[in-house]
């Protein structure tokens, strides 16, 4: 498909441009001290410091209830969208002008990890816009970026609070950033510290190096559980067009659309459908290290399929029906369940681009025959159930 | 836990190397160690392709086609017929 430039109507020419129409918001340098006016009602904000360069707004280290509960909707809700803070300078403890600089994203979680690592603690933190997005997936779009860190370190005056020229970023940062840019452009050297804010007191007791165990990225069963609600919460829109669905397939009569038995049957339907959620999207992602093969579409076929048959097995739900119907519940919701794994892909820490084009390009073939065939033995089996097969 | 292979859109050149060791402290993934004063991708098989290392190497030595391994990404850069996009940055957007 090709993208033409759409042809945009320009306004009738005016010696005065409004900065809505030059296409960029005004600008407006951004003094800490702005900044503090704002954050009078932030949870972490505790406070501003002085210092010789002008006044900095401090962060507390404790994370306080109403921020927990705020991390859990942020895991759980499109609520992690808007869990944000405003890009600048901040301060904790009593920084002076040699101490170290963290270097961090604008969501709230990963501010959060690094101001709690950084108890007791006197340091700056410099938080980049990333428009709200965590770290490494920043980092892999290039808004956490050698631009962005170039910008925020002029806008912010940096260089006016301290004496060195050194920044630690975190290690998943990295994907963004060209330090070497960085330096030519602004005279700071980086330093990558390790994967986990946690690690930071034991990388610096370290004399600031990141050994193997901090740089390597895990995928723990804990890493994977809190994951899943955010994969459910996907599906979640998509499944009450799916209930309608199987209920409006049940009511199918000769005579027309019938809801009275349709319920009951109904169910058998749903059912499945909650069982290939339940495969695809919970046991998959927990049991991911000990499901075979590599591949996450057949990780989840394996998942889908073996929840399928436990529940046939333990009730004859889908055979009692007829046989037709049987072998498209199979079919079809042990795809479901693996196309569900398939897009756990991008919550994982160690997919790749390619490795994921190339079970794309394997497995949607698949996906789609699957569909039709399911799709036909669906109809096959209604033509049964009403007597004329 | 390990992916597919990414050999073919990764590529070390030893030569340029200098050994500075900048890709061992960027790597998520432990695919470099230092051998004889240069980088060696001794674990190249658990390359996810981040492109952390080709992006901080000052000399060159790699070349990673980057990416993020998401499938929703692929899929809707498919039907868009665009290169893989998740609409992170959007305001509307999921994420990845």
């Amino acid at each position: 498909m090709k993208f033409e430039p759409v042809q945009k109507k320009l306004p009738p020419l005016s010696p005065v441009i409004r900065a809505s129409e030059c296409g960029c918001p005004p600008v407006k340098n951004i003094t800490p001290a702005d900044i503090a006016d704002e954050l009078k009602n932030e949870t972490w904000f505790a406070g501003l410091i002085d210092t010789p360069a002008g006044p900095v707004p401090q962060v507390s280290t404790e994370i306080k209830l109403s921020e927990r509960i705020g991390h859990i909707r942020a895991r759980t809700s499109s609520f992690r969208m808007k869990f944000s803070l405003k890009p600048g300078l901040y301060a904790v403890g009593s920084p002076v002008s040699s101490s170290d600089i963290f270097v961090t994203a604008n969501y709230r979680l990963s501010f959060d990890h690094l101001r709690k690592a950084l108890e007791g603690m006197n340091a700056w933190i410099l938080v980049l816009d990333t428009a709200g997005i965590n770290v490494w997936c920043a980092a892999g779009k290039g808004t956490f970026g050698t631009d962005e860190l170039i910008r925020r370190i002029k806008l912010t005056d940096i260089k006016k609070y301290v004496e060195h020229r050194k920044l630690i970023l975190p290690q998943l940062g990295a994907p963004g950033i060209n330090a070497a840019e960085v330096r030519r452009n602004t005279g700071f050297r980086l330093s990558y510290g390790p994967v986990r804010a946690d690690d930071i007191k034991k990388y610096i007791e370290k004399g600031y190096t990141a050994d193997e165990e901090m740089r390597l990225v895990k995928f723990t069963m804990k890493d994977r559980a809190v994951l899943i609600p955010m994969e459910i919460n996907m599906i979640k829109e998509k499944l009450i067009y799916f209930i309608l669905a199987a209920f409006l397939y049940s009511a199918l009569q000769p005579e027309g659309i019938i809801f009275k038995d349709a319920v009951t049957s109904g169910y058998t339907l749903i059912t499945a459908g909650i069982i290939s959620v339940a495969a695809g999207a919970v046991l998959t992602p927990l049991l991911l290290p000990f499901i075979p093969f590599r591949s996450f579409a057949v990780k989840g076929g394996i998942t889908g399929a073996v929840a399928l048959l436990i529940i046939e097995h333990c009730t004859g739900a889908f055979s009692s029906v007829n046989l037709y119907f049987y072998s498209a519940v199979i079919i079809l919701f042990t795809l479901i369940s693996s196309y569900i794994a398939l897009q756990f892909t991008g919550a994982t820490t160690y997919t790749s681009l390619s490795g994921v084009k190339k079970e794309i390009k394997y497995s949607l073939p698949v996906y789609i025959a699957g569909f039709f065939v399911s799709t036909i033995l669906l109809v096959i089996s209604k033509i049964y159930e009403w007597g004329y097969l | 836990m390990k992916y597919f292979r990414a050999s073919d859109t990764f590529q070390f050149n030893a030569e340029k190397c200098t050994g500075c060791g900048r890709c061992v402290e960027v790597c998520p993934h432990n695919v470099f160690k230092i051998e004889n004063r240069k980088a060696a991708p001794v674990n190249s098989d658990r390359c996810m392709e981040c492109g952390a290392c080709a992006e901080n190497c000052e000399f060159g030595a790699l070349i990673v086609k980057r990416g993020v391994g998401c499938a929703a990404a692929v899929i809707t850069g498919l039907l868009r017929g665009t290169e893989p996009t998740c609409d992170c940055s959007g305001p509307s957007g999921k994420c990845c």
